[in-house]
């Protein structure tokens, strides 16, 4: 075959016909280069050389994706130390029964200063309060006595005011429960109880 | 250590598409490990949490192995 010294395909032929060489030139459509379309003989790829290289590329991400993995569970773990250290949660003093109505709602910090828990007295000695992070993306749950439930707007997840489980919406697991005690005519939060599925 | 023999490129690439298998069969585990923990951690039980968390090391400990042996044997095919 006679080509010009300046025709591309040359180039290609080299490649295809150097004796020793890994990198030849092999079309996806394994047809020989001389059936191949100007475009390509113009701009050969060494596919073999780019499929090994891509899917060692992927490979690598796909380590250091697992890397990153590996990065949660151990925040995942650093929390859980932290919630340890903390002990239990203290037993205080969060209101009276005079400051909450029947039907009435209150907002309070619990265990921390800065984790918001909602109170709803439910009847004349019965009380129950919850932690107000929803647990599908932590936005706050709004209380609604007068339909029984607790309402998360950002997403319409719905939980049951008696249990704090969910009955509708994305939410799967209950809010966690404060648990409280009545002394008198004092209500006490004592601890907080978390809850799976 | 040398290979007696470098591996060509496409036994390398057959090597490649193994591990790949591997690896992807690896990081599936070891997302379910992190969404169960992160499960279990969030309802107050944290007695999975270290154990969860060994094992995902160990994952990425094979993982770091595998990529390495690749390296090694494209440096052995470089160096020969």
């Amino acid at each position: 075959m006679g080509h010009a010294p300046d025709d591309p395909r040359m180039a290609l032929d080299a490649r295809v016909s150097s004796p020793g060489r890994e990198q030849i030139t092999i079309a996806p459509d394994f047809r020989p280069p001389e059936a191949q379309p100007a475009w390509r003989q113009d701009f050969p790829i060494d596919w073999p050389q780019d499929r090994y290289v891509e899917r060692r590329d992927f490979m690598k991400f796909l380590v250091l994706t697992s890397g990153a993995f590996a990065v949660g569970q151990l925040w995942i773990a650093a929390q859980n130390w932290l919630r340890t250290r903390r002990g239990l949660s203290p037993i205080r003093r969060i209101a009276s029964l005079e400051d909450v109505a029947v039907g009435g709602t209150l907002v309070f910090n619990y265990p921390g200063e800065h984790e918001t828990c909602v109170l709803v007295r439910l009847a004349e000695r019965e009380v129950v309060a919850y932690d107000q992070k929803c647990t599908h993306l932590s936005c706050a749950v709004v209380p609604k006595p007068e339909q029984g439930i607790l309402h998360c707007p950002c997403h319409n997840g719905i939980f049951d005011l008696r249990s704090g489980r969910p009955i509708a919406g994305p939410p799967r697991r209950p809010l966690p429960r404060v648990t409280l005690d009545i002394r008198g005519r004092d209500i006490y939060a004592t601890g907080v109880e978390w809850r799976a599925a | 250590m040398a290979l007696p023999r470098p591996f060509t490129r496409k036994q390398r690439t057959t090597i490649v598409y193994g591990m790949l298998a591997f690896v992807v069969i690896i990081n599936v585990i070891q997302l379910w490990t992190l969404t169960a923990t992160m499960n279990a951690w969030l309802a107050g039980d944290g007695s999975v949490v270290w154990p969860a968390a060994i094992f995902s090391l160990l994952c990425v400990l094979l993982n770091v192995g595998l990529l390495r042996y690749l390296r090694y044997i494209e440096r052995a095919r470089n160096d020969a």
